[in-house]
């Protein structure tokens, strides 16, 4: 995971992972906000839903955590304040860590609760404990609190690559972007 | 690497502001920060829980206790689902006998309603809840007419006293509540929460192993004969008298399933199914034990009737369906003052 600055973009499975899980975020964080108030009728499908598709965003963060130590990283442009690069890296940093804090808190509140949780009707995780009120409120909080934060720091994340990429334009975004071999190396 | 700035920099920015603008913008919608129509299990719980909040305890049916005990399953529902614990085999429950009302002191005798939950110990893959009370029906068919049905019954915030014109006005203006109003006004409570029946009022669907689904609706009848004596009087009276009555033995209670025919409406949670619907009883529900609530083993439990087990499904009822979220709304509130240590004692 050490950068590495003689590669201009992230390996190929970095990036479907990482785009890829750019929509199930936000469809994950706009059925979580939209699940807990809305009494409409397809309000127990969202649910479902939701449980279903966080487990695939658990998985696909583990894939990505292993495909991205396993491949070598960009490194950030030298251009770049020292700070700057300092508040890049903990951002990324603090980003997986919600990525992975988030489904799990997740799980253990359905668990304090004392509700397994089905994907998609073939797989099945079971309660990892008995029903316990108060970690059910403990994790529910924790859940909310995580799914917060990840909301603002996705909005950083977004502003910032947009700013490497228009304003800047010094290959930090295409980094994620664009295909080996058509990168401009200029 | 540019140093220089790059053509149309204001330009550039719009285009960063407008994205990441938007975005929070939908985010801050979804989370209904900005508008949102309809009722809301936040606005739903506010109004269950009343003017005055008792940390700690379930916005609706704060008062109750817990029971455990038994279902031995008779076997005659397997035909219909695949649900395992209705094949002949004997599955342990975790239940709570309650009042309505989101005082956890309220008188018992007061109330006019009553309710018995029950969470089956279907294993850890699986579970069954429901939450049955003394109603057979509801008023009202959807979640906004049921908001506005509770708002009416609401005690006045100045005064505490209902309001009857309002109340009367709202049944004359739900011409769908006339099975409900016509079981309210002939309903005699009984002297035990051990003769009462307890009714699932929602539909749901039992499906078995050829993927047919069966309408149900379910209730608990009580083995024993109701005597027809008061029980003492006093606030607690009917805990008083269902822990008397354990001590004598076990309290139980047919689990009896009614089904729909094909021209019974299974959405519609205000119309009774004909008397002459086929019913099978599922088997027996043995109570052997109860335990106050505080600390005891339903107290963490949250009721929520869409928790069903394979071979169970719920129906389009609108308002079987609203009640995931609001039961998990009042679950979230009363949870999080038991982990902050905020939640009140009953009897204070």
């Amino acid at each position: 995971m050490k950068p590495d600055n003689t590669v201009a973009t992230y390996s190929f499975t970095v990036r479907i992972i990482h785009w890829g899980m750019a929509v199930l975020l936000l469809s994950l964080l706009l059925a979580g906000l939209t699940m807990v108030r809305s009494l409409e009728p397809w309000q127990p499908a969202l649910l479902g839903l939701h449980k279903s598709l966080g487990t695939i965003a658990f998985i696909a963060v583990i894939t990505r955590l292993s495909a991205r130590l396993d491949s070598a990283s960009p490194g950030l442009p030298q251009a770049m304040h020292p700070l700057q690069r300092a508040a890049a890296r903990s951002s990324h940093l603090l980003l997986y860590v919600l990525m992975i804090a988030l489904p799990l808190s997740g799980y253990l509140m359905q668990s304090a609760a004392g509700r397994p949780i089905h994907v998609f009707d073939s797989l099945t995780i079971p309660t990892a404990f008995p029903v316990n009120q108060e970690l059910y409120g403990l994790f529910r909080e924790t859940h909310f609190a995580l799914a917060a934060s990840l909301a603002v720091l996705v909005l950083i994340h977004i502003g910032a690559a947009l700013h490497h990429g228009l304003v800047r334009r010094d290959g930090v975004l295409q980094s994620i972007t664009l295909p080996k071999g058509k990168l401009d190396k200029a | 690497m540019n140093t220089e700035n790059p053509p149309f920099l204001v330009a550039r920015y719009a285009l960063i502001i407008a994205i990441v603008g938007g975005l929070a913008a939908l985010l801050t919608f979804a989370a209904g920060g900005l508008g949102g129509t309809g009722v809301t299990a936040q606005e739903f719980v506010d109004l269950q829980q009343g003017h005055t909040v008792h940390a700690g305890f379930r916005r609706a049916h704060a008062k109750g206790f817990c029971v455990a005990g038994e279902f031995v399953s008779s076997g005659a529902l397997e035909p219909h689902t695949t649900a395992t614990l209705f094949a002949s085999q004997t599955t342990p429950f975790v239940g709570r006998l309650s009042i309505a009302g989101s005082n956890p002191t309220a008188p018992d005798l007061k109330a006019p309603v009553r309710s018995l939950a029950l969470s089956f110990a279907v294993g850890e893959r699986e579970a069954w809840r429901t939450a049955m009370n003394t109603p057979p029906v509801m008023a009202v068919r959807t979640p906004e007419d049921f908001f506005l049905q509770l708002s009416a019954l609401a005690p006045d915030r100045e005064s505490g006293k209902r309001d009857p014109g309002k109340i009367s006005r709202f049944f004359d203006e739900h011409p769908e509540s006339k099975a409900f109003t016509d079981w309210a006004s002939n309903y005699q409570p009984t002297g035990s929460l051990a003769t009462e029946k307890y009714h699932s009022i929602n539909a749901f669907y039992l499906v078995n192993s050829g993927g047919k689904r069966q309408a149900v609706r379910w209730q608990a009848r009580p083995v024993a004969r109701e005597t027809g004596i008061r029980p003492a009087p006093g606030r607690d009276a009917l805990h008083r008298e269902f822990f008397r009555r354990l001590g004598q033995g076990p309290v139980k209670f047919d689990l009896v399933f009614t089904l729909a025919a094909p021209e019974d409406d299974a959405d519609d949670p205000t119309r009774p199914w004909p008397q002459s619907r086929r019913q099978l009883v599922a088997g027996q529900l043995v109570i052997n034990s109860a335990t106050p609530q505080a600390g005891g083993a339903c107290e963490g439990i949250s009721f929520d009737p869409l928790v069903l087990p394979h071979g169970m499904e719920p129906t389009r009822d609108p308002i079987l369906r609203a009640r995931s979220a609001a039961y998990a709304e009042s679950y979230r509130r009363r949870a999080r003052e038991h982990w902050l240590g905020r939640a009140g004692e009953a009897g204070e």
